[in-house]
């Protein structure tokens, strides 16, 4: 077993032990409010810390849960132990439905997402405040039998307060480290890369809230036995997500534990000032924290702990680096160079923004193994194109057959898994990865989906052939231009594309810098891969290139070897304007 | 359910008018330092609760009338505004931690308003309250009167400057491309200040007319967020105008839900409003 997963579980056994120390029982009733904002802050996180779509509606989730609970045991009887999947399960299917409907507005991210799920609260508030889930007084549970776990019923509280936390910490932890978890950070940093990467961001998007919703239910479920009284005003309002992502924020959102860590200082300083003489000055106290922490440690406890200990070890890294031993790539696929079979067509393919006609009815062939370059004044279509092919856009019109199959509506994570990468005109890597780990992902969830195992093997093979093996712990803040460039070129052929769609990966570089860059793109095709390049630089593409095609306002206007298209008389005009009489 | 009398539901969408006056004159300054400034200022709700405290305390123990309070507060709270901003602008704050920061500002002024009035309702009894006018069948009592009327002078007042004077396009400008707008010699970081000052200054305002319109505890703070946060969003971050009109809206359809059903009812309304304006007209809020 993994010694983090062993670590957790052996505080869980030691920490079930207490009820029968003999302690005072106010001691259980603090440590069951310590593990019930445990589940709640890292319930929270794994929707909203791994995947940066901050949720205030976590207590709508938690309400369901206590709502669930109370209904079934207070009113209809149902032993309470059975309520508690129930309040999760119930929970769930609230935040899974509410996800179906909200991921699919693209819009509704950052602080939009967070003021939805607040109004959802209210909504959900509302309703259970007027109609015959509450009806209005509220609903008792002191009738209710506490599940004899331990030798007292507030022990017995705190046990199953305390399972759950467990449960929650082993959850946190795997997601994290799961191909799950790695694509939440990458939607985090930028979901639309993400996507076209091969991250199936919307399944991701509601697997996560879904875990997220069941553990705060289970919490509300818990804790309607724990109040004994359930109020509709009492539950549905600001304060459940607030303190919960204060605690999160507070211990660190990046790290599976960091709400954990977060609940229990928070709790504890709650717990010191109510104890003491003045409460109020206890509350303001805890506001004044929040407001240093989050000043002085915006990335958590965890967070700072993390980058003091990076920089600590930071000297050490370029040895290791060293002795990594330099393994040849493999090749992307074995394939004949520039045969005649057809690799990708697309037919009468149009896109059009409102207005503007972007793609107009393009028909075009590009053959396995070849090099293809896509040129165009400024505006004339060429980005669209990959935008279009690689999915990121749905076409309006016309189809993209790529091996024989239909590509055209289907999601960009569907056709990066069906062979197809791209890079981006101006770089855009998941900013809070290392430059190693934007491979891996690639590699992970692109058309070549390994394990993880095995990504991480040639992630460094890609590194190394892109002369970025010394920076693979570095973030892609410290690379230069064309150090984020090759980047780019890593994460697109670590998926092992058969086709590559390259956006003008030249520009902004220096004319050595070119030079090294064309000899890498040459590579690239040797190893197999078919590529299509947007270029603005005509040395490169003459250089590259065994046919051009030539767009202007979203029609194909010539393609054939470069030497004849770039006579050819419309493409003249397309750069040149009209010659005058 | 059952319809209301046609008098009744006259004077229920009264009421909403004036109501939604309020929620638009709290949410101005909010809305604008969200769209301007791109922070959400939780501490907004804190300086309209303690500016309505300071003003039940100069009204109640002092006899000093609650309009002239009007002349002393909004000064000190464009202080205490710049203040913050500043504090803020030194981090280099992100939007979402401005948020978790202007909520800790808040808890403490809470906590301060619970430690000198206590946690007791205070409710300001003035000459004011008892007078009214009558139009017809209906009433206009002069507190609710003069909040609206505050509300909509100050918002058309904004809304002008943001138009037509200098500094409000370099504001504007400033909110599109802060460096850029530096860049062609906007101070942006005295501008930040002032327009922080100035929101301060609007919550002053608003929480004198709560005073006068609104029994106050420090555990009703909060209960003003979700309402008010759904009139910014439906009105347009940054918009001078938006906030009130939405406020208005959210007032009046609360209103009348109320007088048609019960008036538990009533958060529904303004909730699933922006809801549905999240979901099928995402592009129109917020922007």
């Amino acid at each position: 077993m993994n010694k983090t997963v062993a670590a957790i579980l052996a505080t869980g056994a030691l920490m079930a032990s207490v009820p029968w120390l003999g302690l005072p029982a106010f001691y259980e009733s603090l440590l069951y409010l310590g593990c019930h904002w445990m589940v709640l802050a890292l319930s929270w996180n794994i929707l909203s810390g791994y995947s940066g779509y901050f949720s205030f509606g976590h207590g709508a989730f938690f309400g369901i849960g206590m709502y669930t609970s109370a209904g079934l045991s207070g009113n209809l009887n149902w032993p309470f132990l059975w309520t508690l999947p129930a309040a999760a399960a119930l929970a769930a299917l609230l935040g899974i439905g509410l996800g179906t409907v909200v991921f699919r507005v693209k819009s509704v991210r950052g602080e939009l997402f967070a003021l939805l799920t607040l109004a959802i609260t209210f909504v959900v508030g509302t309703i259970v405040l007027n109609t015959r889930i509450d009806g209005g007084p509220g609903i008792y549970l002191n009738a209710v039998a506490v599940p004899a776990l331990g030798p007292t019923a507030p022990a017995s509280l705190y046990l199953m307060a305390l399972a759950a936390a467990v449960l929650s910490l082993l959850l946190a932890y795997r997601i994290q480290y799961s191909k799950l978890g790695i694509g939440l950070f990458a939607i985090h940093d930028d979901e639309d890369v993400a996507e076209v990467m091969g991250v199936p961001t919307f399944a991701y998007k509601l697997i996560a809230f879904g875990v997220s919703c069941a553990l705060a239910g289970l919490a509300g479920g818990i804790h309607a036995l724990f109040v004994a009284y359930v109020t509709a005003g009492e539950t549905f309002n600001i304060t459940v997500p607030l303190t919960v992502v204060l605690m999160s924020v507070l211990g660190g959102t990046r790290h599976w534990a960091g709400p954990a860590v977060g609940a229990v200082v928070i709790t504890g300083l709650l717990y010191y000032f109510t104890a003491g003489n003045n409460p109020v000055a206890g509350r303001a106290a805890v506001g004044v924290i929040l407001v240093v922490v989050i000043l002085f440690m915006p990335n958590g406890i965890l967070g700072y702990l993390g980058k003091a200990r990076r920089k600590r070890s930071a000297p050490a890294r370029p040895a290791a680096v060293a002795t990594a031993a330099p393994a040849p790539p493999a090749p992307i696929a074995q394939v004949a160079l520039r045969s005649s079979e057809v690799l990708l067509e697309v037919r009468g393919l149009s896109k059009a923004f409102k207005g503007v006609q972007a793609l107009d009815r393009v028909n075009l062939q590009v053959h396995r193994g070849e090099i293809l370059g896509l040129l165009g004044p400024n505006g004339s279509g060429k980005s669209t194109f990959i935008n279009v092919v690689s999915g990121h856009y749905e076409a309006s019109g016309g189809l993209v057959i790529f091996e024989g199959h239909q590509l055209t509506g289907l999601a960009a994570h569907r056709v990066a898994h069906a062979g197809i990468a791209r890079t981006y005109q101006i770089p855009r890597p998941f900013a809070h990865l290392t430059v190693r780990q934007n491979v891996v992902l690639a590699a992970m969830f692109g058309g070549a989906r390994v394990s993880q195992r095995v990504a991480e093997h040639e992630a460094a093979q890609w590194l190394e052939f892109t002369g970025l093996a010394g920076k693979g712990e570095a973030l892609p803040d410290d690379l230069n231009l064309h150090q984020r460039k090759f980047l780019e070129l890593a994460r697109a052929l670590a998926s092992r594309p058969r086709l590559v769609l390259l956006d003008e990966v030249l520009s902004g570089l220096t004319p050595g810098e070119i030079n090294e860059a064309i000899e890498l793109i040459r590579k690239i095709r040797d190893r197999g891969a078919t590529i299509v390049f947007v270029e603005h630089v005509m040395r490169a593409v003459m250089a590259l290139a065994d046919r051009v095609a030539v767009l202007n306002h979203g029609k194909l206007i010539a393609s054939g070897p470069a030497n004849e298209v770039m006579s050819n008389s419309e493409v003249v005009t397309a750069y040149l304007g009209a010659a005058h009489a | 359910m059952s319809w209301p009398s046609l008098n009744l539901l006259g004077q229920a969408i009264l009421s909403g008018i004036f109501i939604g006056g309020l929620y638009g004159l709290i949410g101005l300054g909010l809305g604008l330092t969200w769209g301007l400034l791109r922070q959400i200022n939780l501490a907004h709700f804190g300086f309209v609760f303690l500016a309505a405290y300071l003003s039940y305390q100069m009204a109640t123990e002092w006899g000093i009338d609650p309009l002239a309070t009007l002349l002393v507060l909004p000064p000190l709270f464009f202080l205490a505004g710049a203040g913050m901003q500043w504090l803020l602008a030194r981090f280099e704050i992100t939007p979402f931690n401005s948020l978790l920061v202007t909520f800790g500002i808040t808890v403490v002024i809470e906590s301060i308003i619970q430690g000198i009035w206590t946690a007791d309702f205070r409710r300001l009894e003035t000459h004011y309250n008892d007078q009214k006018f009558t139009l017809g069948n209906f009433y206009l009592p002069v507190p609710e009167l003069l909040t609206l009327l505050l509300s909509v002078a100050i918002a058309v007042l904004i809304w002008a400057a943001m138009r037509y004077t200098d500094l409000g396009k370099a504001l504007r400008a400033m909110a599109q491309d802060g460096p850029i707008a530096a860049a062609f010699g906007i101070n942006e970081k005295g501008m930040s200040l002032m327009l922080a000052g100035v929101c301060a200054a609007l919550a002053a305002v608003a929480g004198i007319c709560l005073a006068l319109t609104f029994t106050l505890a420090p555990s009703q703070i909060f209960a003003w967020v979700g309402v008010v946060f759904a009139a910014v969003m439906l009105g347009g971050l940054g918009s001078a105008l938006g906030p009130l009109v939405a406020g208005v809206i959210i007032g009046v359809s609360e209103a009348v839900t109320m007088a048609v059903t019960a008036p538990s009812w009533a958060p529904i309304v303004s909730f699933s409003l922006l809801i549905a304006m999240l979901l099928l007209r995402p592009d129109k809020v917020g922007r």
